[in-house]
Parts: C-alpha cells; structure tokens; sequence
C-alpha cells in the first residue's frame, strides 16, 4: 500500500504558538504549507460532526494578520482590491468585514483574503499561509508605486483560532466570560476588539462562531480553558471537508493566478458598480468574461471524487477542482469548473480511475447551518 | 504505538498475508496503514477470477483525506474480495486483521521470501 495523495512531512516547519497543545492532544502532524500542522487528532469525521452539531476548533494562526493604518487606507484597498472596502463604511457597523480577491494585472488570482474595516485609516487583513510572503510583497509594490500614504504591519506575534458550530459562541463565552458583554450582539461577518482579544464573528465552516486573535503567550491558557468548556479540537482534515460543504473556495485548488474569479465562482465578489475604480485586473475581467461555471456534483455511486478529475456534460467538459467525502451527506461530493452554460440539477459524469460514474450537479453550498441543501 | 501480530507476514508496502491452510492467502492492510490514511470511506477491491502479478497494484482504499493504492504481495488469482469490508469501509479502522480485503490463489511456483515476518516489519515502522 501506498499514499498517492497525502501530503510529505518535511523538516523544519514553523510552529504556530498551539504547537505543544496539539501534540499533547494526541495531534497527527503534517506540513502545511511550511507549518508544522495538525491535520487530525482522532476520527477526521467525528471532529466533522462535532463543528456541525456542536463546537470544534482550530488552529489558524499559520494564516497571517496584516494592520493597516494610514490616510490613504480606503483609497488604497479600493485600488488593491477585486472587491471594494466602499460597501463597509456604508454598512454602518463597525468591524464589517469584507471577503475579496487580490488580482494580478492579468485577472490571475494573487489570494483570497477577509478585510474588516474599523474606520476609513484603520482596518485589519488576514491573507492565506501559503502565499502570505508573495501577498505582501505585492502590496508593498502596490503601496510604493503610487506613494500611497499608508502603513502595513505582518501580526506574527498574534495568535488565531477559530471556534465554530451551532454551541461555538455559547462555549466561547463559558471559557471567556469577560469577552461576553462585548460579542454578544456582534453581527455575522463583522469583529471587534476586546482588550487583547480582536473577536471575529467569521469562519470557513458554514456554522456560526467565532474566529479569535490575540497575543501568542495567552493560546495555550485559551486552548485549555476552550477544552475545559467542551470544545473538540479539529484539525485541517476537518477544516477542509466543512469547507467543501459549505462551498467556499480553497486557494491553489479552486483558484490561482493562472484562472479568473469570474472562472471559478467567485464572481459575487467582483464589484464593478463604481466605474471609475480602477482596481488591479479590472481591465483584463471586462476583457475576459466567464467561459466558465463552478458547480457542486455529487457522486450517485461509491466513490470519492478528488480534483482534477474530468467530468462530462452534455454541452462539453470540465473538470473538479476539489472533492472529497462529504461526512453530512454520507456521500462523495465536488466542486467542478464546467462549461458556461451548465445548470444546477443536471446528470453529468465524472471519470474515476478511467470508469465513467453517475454524478449530478448542485447549487452551492451543499450544507449550511447544519443543514443540507444539495 | 501500532498492532503487529506475530502469526502474519508483512510487505513494507504495508500489507499483510495470511496463509491458510487450504493453501490460499488472505490479504489486507496494516493497523499503521489505516491509522496513517485516518476515516476509510470507500474501498475498491479485485474481482475473483482476476490474475495478478506480484506487486501488481490491485485495489485502492480511499481515506477521507487521501486515496491509497493496495499491491499484490504475491502472484496468483483473486478467489474472493470482501463483500462486508466493501459495505462497512470504516470497519477497517477498527479492525484491520479482521477486515481482510481480498483472497489468492498463488501461483504454482511463487516465493515467499520476499515478505516480512513481524519483527522486520515492525523495524520498517520505526525508520519512518
């Protein structure tokens, strides 16, 4: 027997300040993206279960949190950025956040990234692990190019984990009563700072939570009293099948630099409606329209779908970018990049080690809120 | 710390044999396998009937996070796989000397010096 898709551990990796909870939770580790990461620490799919029934959580802090201050922060971020910062002062709640894509010139995907504005000078960025170093070299670019008067802070002395599920903000509160007062009524997709707690009602799960961020020499005291409220530690094995669920991109598999968002199902998150902000790869998308659809598909049979796996329609072919075995539907499900003009509902194909198998598509996600919609 | 029992042989592509005594083998995958692959979910398994040549790749076992290829530990014809495995994958996680996969006939003439007993499997293990 051998792995054909498991990821190589190699030597040395960064520690994230969770470290040592991991292994003493029993953690298998991976290297992840240069970080020393658990990928699970019993059952993969009882942790699953656990974030959609109850509380899980995880280890983020290999993901990187940038500070933004300055005059020209909006300006700049309205530039930066495929979506635009412009809709967060006029939600009119503070902390709003904001998901976006960073753009090359061409349309190619830099990152995808949560933005939460504080006010017009201030706002805070998190960007992915596996391209923090290239993301903030771009920015640096971006920034020096145009004399944006602006500055950019990398947070590596932060510590980040996200708490999520039905009970996740319940048992946050029971480890951390003082974080209470002041969380209570935030609204989804918006975080504040509570002391030396910056508190993020956000996640990559589908669930409700909370996505938590403070200074590294207080994670381990945080991980302990979340374990004392009942909170199951999950690990990126987990991270990776709620995602899939609950149909939000994972960079490097669903998008890159060589694909446009309008390719990939990201299309929600371009905002054209200024016509006179110009942001990076603006151009190349009015060029470019979609030629393509990203679809769910779940498999009829047995089988577990993987990405890249060719899947055949009746109006051409495509294929998976991520798949995997979907614990809340009991069955093996996918994201696939079809033709264009593919819908929602119809009978498809996927080719599995060169058989051809059943499959149908879906709207995305395939579960929210505990709830399967597929 | 993983289960080796001292009764079978091993592969260091970490399968293990049994032989029975009506002179066929039984084959399946090492408790370090399953714990490596973590939540099995789906197994492909070969046909009775079909010839395999040693260390052929034969059947796949699918964990949630990866899918591995399973390979001949010795030439011969597949004479039955395993219905129930195929049914209940994660009973391969509680149990991998109980769920077998597949079943061999050998071929007349094959050698079995090439698989590991216990204790050279087990030294297998510690080197990764």
């Amino acid at each position: 027997m051998s792995d054909t898709a498991s990821i190589p551990v190699s030597a040395p990796s960064l520690h994230t300040p969770f470290h040592d909870a991991h292994l003493a939770a029993g953690a298998r580790m991976v290297d992840f993206a240069g970080w020393h990461m658990p990928v699970n620490y019993g059952s993969q799919i009882d942790e699953h279960h656990a974030v959609r029934r109850d509380a899980g959580m995880f280890d983020v802090s290999h993901m990187l949190a940038l500070d933004l201050v300055g005059f020209d922060s909006t300006v700049w971020l309205r530039a930066l950025l495929a979506n635009d910062v412009a809709r967060l002062a006029r939600a009119n709640v503070p902390g709003k956040a904001l998901y976006s894509c960073m753009l090359r010139e061409d349309g190619g995907v830099i990152d995808d990234l949560i933005v939460y504005r504080f006010d017009d000078e201030h706002y805070r960025i998190v960007v992915n692990a596996g391209t923090a170093a290239k993301d903030v070299a771009w920015m640096r670019k971006h920034i020096a190019s145009r004399g944006f008067n602006v500055s950019l802070t990398e947070r590596r002395d932060l510590a980040m984990l996200a708490v999520q599920g039905p009970k996740a903000r319940e048992k946050t509160w029971l480890a951390l009563p003082e974080l209470k007062t002041g969380s209570e009524t935030l609204p989804p997709f918006s975080g504040v700072q509570i002391g030396d707690f910056f508190i993020g009602r956000t996640g990559y799960t589908g669930e409700d939570g909370f996505e938590l961020t403070l200074p590294a020499a207080r994670a381990t005291a945080l991980w302990q009293a979340l374990i004392n409220a009942g909170v199951k530690p999950c690990g990126l094995g987990a991270r990776d099948t709620l995602r899939l669920e609950a149909g939000m991109n994972l960079y490097g598999q669903d998008m890159d630099e060589t694909v446009s968002p309008l390719d990939s199902g990201l299309a929600w998150t371009v905002d054209f409606s200024d016509p006179a902000r110009t942001f990076s790869g603006r151009a190349a998308l009015e060029a470019h329209p979609a030629a393509h659809v990203l679809l769910g598909i779940v498999l009829e049979e047995r089988g577990v779908l993987r990405a890249h796996m060719p899947v055949l329609t009746a109006i051409g072919a495509g294929e998976t970018t991520s798949g995997s075995f979907s614990p809340t539907l009991e069955k093996s499900i996918a994201f696939a990049r079809l033709p264009l003009n593919t819908q929602a509902g119809e009978k498809v194909e996927v080719e599995i080690r060169g058989k051809r198998l059943p499959a149908r598509t879906v709207k995305l996600p395939f579960v929210r809120h505990g709830k399967v919609l597929a | 710390m993983s289960k080796v029992p001292s009764d079978l042989k091993y592969t260091d592509t970490h399968e293990w044999i049994r032989f029975e005594d009506d002179g066929s083998v039984t084959v399946g995958i090492t408790d370090h396998a399953q714990e490596a692959l973590g939540d099995i979910v789906f197994l492909e398994l070969p046909e009775a009937g079909r010839k395999l040549a040693d260390k052929e790749s034969c059947a796949v076992v699918e964990s949630v996070k990866a899918a591995s290829d399973v390979y001949a530990p010795l030439a011969g014809e597949v004479i039955a796989a395993n219905q129930a495995a195929i049914d209940a994958p994660e009973s391969v996680n509680a149990d991998a000397y109980a769920a077998w996969l597949f079943k061999l006939r050998p071929a007349a003439d094959v050698g079995t010096a090439a698989l590991l007993d216990a204790a050279a499997y087990q030294s297998t293990l510690a080197e990764e």
